[in-house]
């Protein structure tokens, strides 16, 4: 298990960094943290000719306010942005679902914006993007593009990035007055891709479901005035068009039962904390 | 000195390790941190991604002319210098270093490159080109063994390599008198317990002496050492085999290595330069070796008392695609216990041996006894409830009485000592059952699901060599020169300024042996502990040994420290017979403390240690009439009662048996299905305890495997073969977060049967562990069975009833089932813009077509309607090249067709089959389809995340292409989509 | 902007275990590998080459890591450090160390290197944490010997003496 060659670029600027993207038309990867991507180098499930290295990009190393916005740079590392200070009183979410990212370990290295861009389905990241209508900035030597969560994850592992864009940062919207969250999911251990992860948002008569782990990418339902009554029914009817399916750790019918019973469960959640 | 001198002891003492200076400082020495030769280079193996085919050719030219490539060898290549293993059933069945002519497993070595580093070698396996035909292959046992399977191995009549029946006692007469019978099927799945440290082999040939000179991290039984000569064609001298000080983990997997060290002895022949192989863990995972799975049913004839007369066993054991030494030991190691812990004189058994397409079995820690208990344990838990009596209580009536040692158990195992009523009382008591019955009944009245198990188990330990030829009729036994007991073979040395050292047959694993031995030797020469030098090396041109040597089967406590002790002891006595005449005192009154040697009675009157030491070296002449010089002592433990199976076929399978009741109490979480270990108690009674930090450790790990082997653990395959658990992110091994400690009881009944009075107490839980957990889930629920590993996903299927159905007009889209439930399948259709005729020229127009497929770079047609391509695929961000065939049939113009064919690259293969129906609509053409596609190497083993879901995706971008091109023929060009998903391609066409 | 050629070795400067090194290695050479067999240092273990085992944990710039996810040229200019750091080679065990060996925290010692760098740091991020802190820390790390007890337990003693020394100087200072 060792990668395939490649030339290596130690970009100090971003601008370094489009312009080897867009030189290497297509056959470059970024490496930010690595931890997904130099596990799959290793397994040569990846070869890319060139691998352009981000992390020391000290002007991509930031978490700022942008309007009701965090901005966090792409050279942020998992346990950066756990760190900042505000987190769990301003983007509750995210301090609830980053301790289920991976581990200590590779938090210390993992970036926010690699693990939006590697997009797994079953990853925290995406699935607070999705459910806090986040968005990404994307950048390439042509020039700035910002797309939202929805316009941005495509499919399994798959994205709207152009193979010269760079993400150069994620933005998640704060908590607002009013609003309540709560996530959680159930993995195989502590760390794993999550079976199925569910975060919720609530804010008056207005809820939120975001699910991952079930369908190609994480998914979102919105409900408004939605008696209690038919939530069973509608967490049933969301459960079965995520279309899931079997895998060696779960089966499709388990990943709908924990839509219907983690979703119930973590509207609940969020309602009752709302504030 | 006025008070008595009180020899200080070791032995029983909590010591901590003398390992463990070196591995906390990072200063121990692996076998892949020993010192190479300047010249050696690297091995890689192309392995491969069928269950089973024929390889029709190997094109490995490419990648001989990569830069910094030795060579590269196939097993025709090594058939020029070894024979095929040899196995204990004589089956036709050539098991070969590397694969020749046929593949039978995924993962199965059939090319080995020896590079100047393992980068390179990976890169130039990349280059190897291998055509294959895909055979049919037999993945489950139950199918194996039935007259429908293909053969794994063409010269072999069937995949049942022994079938053979025992009588003991009378079953028949017992299930016909009993109250009620009662009946298990258990289906035990594949597991190991993968060793942080993967295998590693640094092999030299040496032309002037003939002799393949192998360092590598094997961890015996050295039983197999003739095995790997046999194949050399070489005398055990020619194989100089070395293990290192420190290896990383062996749980028995590390007998397993043995073909490979053939293989690199053999690759340095050829290299002709030392070659050096360190396993990765995608190919530990995929084809290192596995515990047996098992299918077992089980009768028990009970009376309503909770008495059980009888068993009746029948246990189809699945070894993969080779029978490897030391095979079949996992069904019969366990053959004198299988009547468990209790008094049970009758008993019928059945044992099958069965081949399949997947990796071959081996040895793993608890060898047999977690699949054999796990069908005992749980038909005790059955009859108690079926009688409506308590599980305790039943296996109390039937446990071997306190008055009963030496216990002769049906089949034949001697058990040597115990009082299984104290231990089950002692855990009843101080693990507090109340407590948790109480917990149970609390739980169940606020609603919450829990439940309470228990297990008995009597743990065999220090195999007997004999046990293995049980399996051979009485017959077949009388024609081949006799195997029965063991031997155990330990040195001590002193040198002329009194450091002492000692070694013994055990290469070490990590379980302590060095601070046993160090205890022992301390203890008999009034030295400490850290005083003594343990060299926990083995070298088979120089060390004793026997063939019984070997880490494996707990072995050690009442085999090598007995040989240790032996050997100290004679050590001892000579120094004794040197000093006695110096202090002026008969033999039997010089006494050893505080690292002098002195008159019992006056300790004043002494020598120093090192003093009586450098006699024996410096002054031989002075020694006492016929004391040889020196200071060396060596000793050879054999052990009487092991001896070979009887008429009867009788065989006590091992030395010393010790015991420990388990119990649980788990609680489910109604929601998610996760099983929660609340509280676990284990009571031990391993005899004599010679280091109880060692000892709790030892338990703790074997409890740990036992808990990942009920929530966890399972090498999962397909049934086509394909293999799914290549990476730890798949293959789940618990970390902290997912073990609880159990709380561990000891008692110590000393064995009579060993000097030391220890047994062995490494194995006891992953027997245990595994089924107390599955007792107490079928408490729970209130379930007749269940198999493990206990998912959260299997157990909320189990209490969540019947499913929600989606709404009533939600259509849901029934995918066809494929040849097998492990296929992607799919079905769809699709408008395209053009007649039936024009599409239908597309699809049958190499050129068009080639432009249509996803990365294609070009078809070439070798017969009418079969196509070879070369295409770049990739799924969500993997990407890779691979070799097409595509062949088209059924072919009703321009109405349907069939497309089937396969893909190969370093990624994986695919198989695939789809049928497409063109349909005139609204002046276009409705293109409907349906697919099946099985996936299997690599990508199936550790991207099976990414495997499932593409389908749509990538029919989808196909028919866009398809509709560019009726549309305006040449818009698309050639290659231009390799971002189309892997998996995608292969769904639509299963052009692999 | 440096761009190292896939076929050049190259030249890497940095700080082991406190020393300042030179080694040299192409840039697909993974951090593991040139530590072992470039530098020497067989403290760090390899056990997955996928990010899961957590046996080649390694801190750089003070920061646990998996060495096998890293490049060894990007470790040009940072601080490497393996266990062989964590004494003197000659200096008793640290604390953390002689704590592994008192609660039995360790069988066969593959897995150990890499989790006394996780648990090194951890501690010093977190210096009294509960039972449950520590395992979700270790759940980066898989051993297959002991089961955990004893790492935890070595785990937490060292922290509850590392609280108790900070308390007796506080009193007596």
């Amino acid at each position: 298990m060792k990668p395939r060659k490649f030339d290596l670029v130690r970009a100090e600027t971003t601008a370094e960094a489009l312009a080897a993207l867009s030189e290497a038309g297509g056959e470059a990867k970024i490496f930010a943290g690595g931890q997904s991507l130099m596990a799959m180098m290793n397994l040569r499930l990846l070869e890319p000719s060139v691998l352009i290295d981000i992390s020391q990009i000290s002007e991509l190393s930031y978490i700022k306010e942008a309007g009701d916005k965090l901005e966090i740079g792409a050279a942020v590392t998992q346990v950066e942005l756990l760190s900042w200070p505000g987190l769990a009183d301003r983007l509750p979410l995210l301090h609830q679902a980053i301790p289920h990212l991976g581990h200590f370990q590779t938090r210390n290295r993992g970036t926010i914006c690699g693990s939006l861009s590697h997009s797994d389905p079953s990853s925290e990241l995406p699935l607070c993007l999705a459910t806090l209508g986040g968005e990404v900035v994307l950048q390439s030597v042509r020039g700035e593009r910002v797309l939202s969560a929805a316009n941005f994850q495509l499919g399994m592992m798959t994205t709207a990035k152009a193979d010269d864009e760079l993400i150069v940062a994620a933005r998640y919207p704060f908590k607002k007055p009013g609003e309540g969250f709560a996530f959680t999911e159930v993995a195989q251990r502590r760390g794993d891709f999550a079976i199925v992860a569910v975060a919720a948002v609530a804010s008056g008569d207005t809820f939120r479901l975001g699910v991952g782990g079930v369908a190609d990418k994480p998914t979102v339902r919105n409900w408004t005035n939605l008696a209690d009554e038919n939530l069973d029914d509608e967490l049933n009817a969301f459960a079965w068009e995520l279309k899931g399916s079997d895998d060696i750790h779960a089966t499709a019918r388990y990943r709908r039962e924990l839509v219907r019973r983690l979703g119930r469960r973590v509207i609940e959640e969020a309602k009752a904390c709302r504030s | 000195m006025a008070e008595a001198f009180v020899p200080e002891k070791f032995v029983g003492k909590p010591i901590e390790r003398v390992e463990d200076e070196a591995l906390l400082r990072g200063l121990a020495r692996y076998a892949d941190d020993y010192p190479a030769r300047l010249d050696t280079r690297h091995a890689a193996m192309l392995r491969s991604p069928h269950a089973h085919a024929e390889i029709v050719s190997i094109d490995t030219s490419v990648a001989a002319a990569l830069p910094g490539v030795v060579c590269v060898i196939t097993g025709a290549d090594v058939q020029e210098y070894v024979d095929p293993f040899l196995n204990i059933v004589k089956a036709p069945m050539e098991l070969w270093p590397l694969a020749v002519e046929r593949v039978r497993y995924v993962g199965e070595a059939l090319v080995l490159v020896v590079a100047m580093d393992r980068y390179i070698a990976e890169d130039a396996v990349d280059h190897i080109q291998v055509e294959y035909k895909v055979l049919e292959p037999a993945v489950n046992p139950e199918y194996a063994a039935s007259e429908d399977s293909p053969t794994i191995h063409e010269k072999c009549d069937s995949n049942i390599l022994s079938d053979r029946e025992f009588t003991y006692g009378e079953p028949d007469k017992a299930f016909e008198e009993c109250d009620r019978v009662v009946k298990l099927k258990i289906d035990f799945p594949r597991s190991s317990i993968t060793p942080m440290e993967n295998y590693v082999v640094m092999a030299d040939y040496h032309p002037a002496e003939g002799v393949y000179d192998v360092l590598a991290n094997f961890q015996g039984p050295f039983t197999v050492h003739p095995v790997m000569c046999r194949a050399l064609r070489v005398k055990n001298t020619g194989l100089r085999l070395r293990t290192p000080s420190n290896t990383g983990g062996g749980f028995g997997i590390k007998v397993a290595i043995f073909p490979y060290i053939v293989l690199m002895a053999v690759a340095s022949r050829i290299a002709g330069k030392p070659v050096k192989w360190v396993e990765d863990r995608l190919e530990h995972l995929s084809s290192a070796t596995a515990a047996p799975n098992r299918v077992v049913e089980i009768e028990a004839a009970a009376m309503n008392d909770g008495k059980v007369t009888g068993f009746r066993l029948s246990q189809l054991d699945d070894y993969g695609a080779f029978l490897r030494a030391p095979m079949p030991g996992p069904l019969y190691r366990m053959h004198g216990v299988c009547t468990g812990s209790y008094e049970i004189p009758n008993l019928y058994v059945r044992n099958r041996l069965v081949m399949t397409n997947k990796s071959p079995s081996g040895m793993v820690r608890g060898f047999g006894g977690p699949q054999m208990y796990y069908a005992i344990e749980r038909v005790m838990h059955r009859v108690a409830i079926e009688l409506n009596l308590d599980p305790l209580a039943v296996i109390r009536k039937n446990l071997v009485a306190a008055n009963a040692f030496p216990y002769h158990a049906a089949a034949g195992a001697v058990f040597d000592s115990g009082n299984y009523q104290a231990v089950v009382d002692m855990a009843v008591k101080e693990g507090r059952l109340d407590e948790i019955l109480k917990r149970r009944d609390e739980a169940r009245a606020e609603g919450r699901i829990y439940g309470v198990g228990y297990a008995a188990v009597t743990e065999p330990t220090h195999s007997n060599m004999g046990y293995i030829t049980t399996i051979l009729t009485k017959e077949e036994r009388a024609k081949r020169s006799p195997t029965q007991g063991t031997n155990s073979n330990a040195t001590v040395s002193v040198d002329p300024f009194g450091g002492v050292s000692t070694s013994t047959d055990v290469p070490p694993m990590g379980q302590g042996h060095a601070t046993l031995m160090a205890q022992i030797v301390a203890e008999q020469l009034g030295l400490q502990p850290t005083e003594i030098t343990c060299n926990m090396e083995i070298d088979t041109q120089k060390d004793k040994w026997s063939i019984a040597a070997g880490n494996y089967a707990a072995r050690f406590t009442s085999g090598p420290a007995v040989a240790v002790q032996m050997a100290a002891k004679m050590m001892r006595d000579k120094l004794a017979h040197i000093a006695a005449p110096n202090l002026n005192v008969p033999v039997e009154e010089v006494e050893f403390g505080n690292g002098l040697i002195f008159a019992r009675d006056n300790p004043d009157n002494c020598l120093k240690f090192y003093r009586v030491a450098g006699t024996a070296h410096w002054s031989p002449g002075s020694l006492p009439e016929g004391m040889e010089g020196g200071l060396s002592e060596s000793a050879v433990w054999t052990p009487r009662q092991l001896t070979a199976p009887d008429e009867k076929d009788r065989i006590n399978t091992s030395l010393v048996y010790g015991f420990n009741i388990d119990f649980c109490g788990i609680e489910i979480d109604k929601d998610t299905g996760e099983v929660r270990i609340d509280h676990y108690v284990t009571a031990h009674d391993a005899g004599t305890i010679l280091n109880p930090l060692i000892a709790h450790g030892q338990i703790l790990g074997s409890y740990s495997h036992g808990v990942s082997q009920a929530l966890f653990e399972e090498f999962v395959y397909d049934e086509d073969g394909s293999f799914k658990s290549g990476t730890f992110a798949d293959y789940l091994v618990p970390s902290a977060t997912e073990v609880p400690e159990p709380i561990i009881l000891h008692m110590e009944t000393p064995s009579p049967h060993t000097p030391l009075g220890a047994k062995g107490l490494a194995d006891g839980n992953c027997m245990s562990t595994p089924v107390c957990i599955a007792n107490a889930v079928c408490d729970a629920l209130d379930l007749e069975n269940i198999q493990v590993p206990l998912f959260p996903s299997k157990i909320s299927a189990l209490i969540h009833g019947e499913e929600q159905p989606p709404p009533a007009q939600m259509a849901v889209v029934e995918t066809k089932p494929g040849k097998s439930d492990s296929a992607i399948t799919g079905t769809g259709s699709s408008m395209v813009p053009a007649d039936p005729q024009t599409v239908w020229d597309t699809l049958l127009d190499p050129e068009k077509l080639a432009a249509v497929i996803p990365g294609c770079h070009g078809l070439d047609q070798v017969a009418e309607n079969d196509y070879r391509a070369e295409v770049s695929l990739g799924a969500g961000p993997v990407r890779g090249k691979f070799l097409a065939s595509v062949v088209l049939s059924d072919l009703v113009e321009p109405t349907s067709v069939t497309l089937a064919g396969g893909l190969d690259g370093p990624l994986g293969s695919s198989q695939g089959e789809g049928r497409v129906r063109l349909e005139a609509q609204d002046g276009g053409t409705l293109v409907s389809y349906e697919y099946s596609v099985e996936i299997s190497g690599k990508v199936a083993a550790v991207g099976s995340r990414l495997i499932e879901g593409g389908a749509r995706v990538v029919v989808n971008q196909f028919f866009s292409r398809l509709i560019k091109q009726v549309e305006a023929p040449g818009s698309v060009t050639m290659g231009s989509g390799s971002l189309s998903l892997f998996q995608r391609l292969l769904a639509w066409l299963g052009v692999k | 902007m440096p761009k190292l050629s896939q076929e050049a070795v190259q030249k890497i400067n940095f700080t082991l275990n406190g020393e300042a090194e030179t080694g040299m290695a192409e840039p697909r050479m993974l951090l593991s590998d040139f530590l072992r067999n470039v530098m020497g240092v067989t403290g760090c273990h390899v056990g997955c080459e996928h990010g899961v085992c957590g046996a080649c944990t390694v801190q750089i710039d003070g920061k646990a890591q998996r060495s096998c996810l890293t490049l060894a040229v990007q470790v040009e200019g940072r601080a490497v450090d393996t266990v062989e750091s964590l004494t003197g080679r000659e200096n008793p065990l640290s604390d953390l160390q002689q704590n592994f060996k008192t609660h039995h925290g360790l069988q066969c010692g593959y897995c150990t290197p890499g989790i006394l760098m996780s648990a090194s740091e951890y501690l010093e991020k977190n210096p009294d944490p509960s039972e449950a802190e520590v395992r979700d820390m270790l759940s980066g790390h898989l051993c297959r010997c002991t089961g955990y007890a004893g790492i935890v337990n070595a785990i937490m003693a060292t922290a509850k003496e590392r609280q108790e020394n900070k308390s007796e100087k506080s009193t007596a200072g």
